[in-house]
């Protein structure tokens, strides 16, 4: 069963297309200097159309999760983690975190994790995260 | 709004509760509606105002004939009701109805006649949330909640503990779905949902619905139901997402609407005899204590812990059994409002001696949204 995917808008395709690109791309306002997410065209701090897309560090801390042990069909028989994660640049967005058992053991508060990106199609590749040293 | 200038003079539940295959959505919320108006000794052609969320007023007032010269579609959640309730005050107010109808329906564990549960991969959710693997609520209204524990020293037995005190106001309801005892180790060792949640610390899932009627504080006298006036209001939304909650420790919506409607109701915690909180998981009713200012932050669990919100405790809290015990069609506050007015009537199953003021708050989505009722039997 093919996972369930993203279906890009034009407010939100510089960040698909980044993630295509290997590159997590965030949006930032070019007056009040607020990093914000998810994409749209405007500062949603102060309002201004001045907004830029940069490439974000890719890096930050995982910040709460629940293990799904009920799983959904398209992501595979085995409990996994849904988690959010908070950026270094500020803004928290939720991922999943690869590279480490689906435990709470393995899976602590806090800890460093860094982007990578899981290529599903030609057009879309989900912004997982995995353990990093701090 | 005005403080007890609008009263509730009709509520019910659906005849039946729990699992009801023979009745669909559109059906549920009629024998509510139906219920309602004979505790209010109304016909359909006596009310002018409809408010539902899940199926549109349009509907509503066409399967009941109603002719209305106002219609509400708040649709946020399961605290809708509760904006309802405030909408419909101020619109009587205001002169634009003078009886309203506030309904609820839904087909939540036989699914006859409701529709899904998906979003489109494009919407917000679709985008930033849908592909990383939630499914239903229980994977998506607890995801803050390990921040909370961390930053509280929360334990899964305090989230335990809240399924187990609420099971005790169940078993003094005769309609409840859940009446046996439980303890917290029944709670830590029943089926993991998504950790840490187990499946006692998760809602019901049932058929259901309710309905409410409400009109003007001077006409309520001429109905047969003790008035219950409505003494102040709050509603507030923050985030479709939960995953950009601006705090996962608490709820900026919680916080707007319970402040507001303390302010509309000029009363301080003390004077709170009774309060409902929406507990589509164990976590919401300790958010809820301390984002309207019950409790300090991360004392909520000591508070329910201490027996405050138990039987004989100073502040009943989900008499009714709640979500997690009661009853949890889906879109709960309409029973958390019930439960309300029937304390106010003095006619609820496990009665609070003397209450005068009872709250009842709710949350929509995932933390999305939220409504908060003052209700008073005094003027």
């Amino acid at each position: 069963m093919a996972r369930i995917l993203p279906e890009p808008t034009p407010e939100t395709r510089h960040f698909w297309d980044g993630c295509r690109d290997g590159e997590l791309r965030l949006q930032r306002c070019t007056e009040c200097k607020t990093t914000y997410f998810p994409p749209r065209a405007f500062c949603p701090s102060c309002a201004s159309r001045e907004v830029e897309v940069y490439a974000a560090s890719g890096r930050g801390v995982l910040w709460s999760y629940v293990i799904n042990h009920r799983p959904r069909p398209d992501m595979g028989t085995e409990p996994y983690a849904i988690a959010v994660v908070k950026l270094d640049e500020g803004p928290t967005l939720m991922t999943n975190i690869v590279g480490c058992p689906q435990t709470p053991e393995a899976l602590v508060l806090d800890m460093p994790v860094k982007v990578r990106f899981e290529k599903q199609t030609d057009d879309i590749s989900l912004p997982l995260f995995e353990p990093a040293q701090s | 709004m005005m403080q007890n200038s609008v009263a509730v003079v009709g509520a019910a539940e659906t005849t039946k509760m729990g699992k009801i295959p023979d009745v669909s959505v559109i059906g549920l919320h009629a024998d509510a509606a139906l219920n309602a108006m004979a505790d209010a000794g109304l016909k359909p052609s006596d009310i002018d105002g409809v408010a539902t969320a899940g199926i549109s007023p349009v509907e509503l007032a066409h399967y009941l004939g109603i002719k209305p010269t106002y219609a509400d579609g708040t649709s946020v959640g399961g605290c809708s009701f509760m904006l309802h309730v405030r909408h419909a005050a101020a619109a009587i107010n205001a002169g634009l109805a003078k009886t309203i109808l506030i309904t609820h329906g839904e087909s939540g564990r036989s699914r006859v006649g409701s529709g899904g549960f998906g979003r489109s991969p494009s919407s917000l959710m679709g985008q930033f949330e849908m592909p990383y693997g939630v499914t239903s609520p229980p994977t998506m209204f607890t995801i803050p909640v390990l921040r909370y524990m961390k930053t509280y020293g929360v334990t899964e037995a305090d989230l335990a503990n809240v399924a187990v005190v609420q099971r005790e106001w169940a078993a003094l309801n005769p309609r409840a779905s859940f009446k046996d005892p439980i303890t917290v180790d029944a709670v830590l060792n029943s089926p993991m949902i998504a950790w840490p949640f187990r499946m006692l610390m998760c809602c019901l899932v049932t058929d259901g619905g309710g309905a409410l009627i409400l009109t003007s504080a001077d006409r309520a006298k001429d109905f047969p139901q003790k008035p219950v006036y409505i003494l102040g209001t709050g509603e507030s939304v923050e985030t479709p997402l939960v995953s950009q909650m601006s705090d996962f420790t608490s709820s900026a919506a919680f916080k707007i609407s319970g402040k507001k409607a303390f302010d509309e109701a000029g009363i301080t915690h003390a004077d709170v005899d009774h309060l409902m909180i929406y507990d589509a998981f164990a976590h919401l009713p300790l958010y809820g204590l301390e984002d309207l200012g019950f409790c300090k932050p991360g004392e909520a669990k000591d508070f329910i812990r201490e027996r405050n919100t138990a039987i004989g405790g100073k502040l009943p809290l989900n008499t009714n059994g709640g979500g997690l015990s009661y009853m949890h069609s889906g879109m709960y506050g309409m029973y958390a409002l019930q439960e309300s007015v029937r304390q106010m009537r003095g006619t609820a199953a496990a009665q609070v001696k003397d209450a005068k003021i009872s709250i009842a708050h709710g949350v929509g989505g995932m933390f999305a949204a939220s409504g908060t009722i003052v209700f008073t039997n005094e003027k």
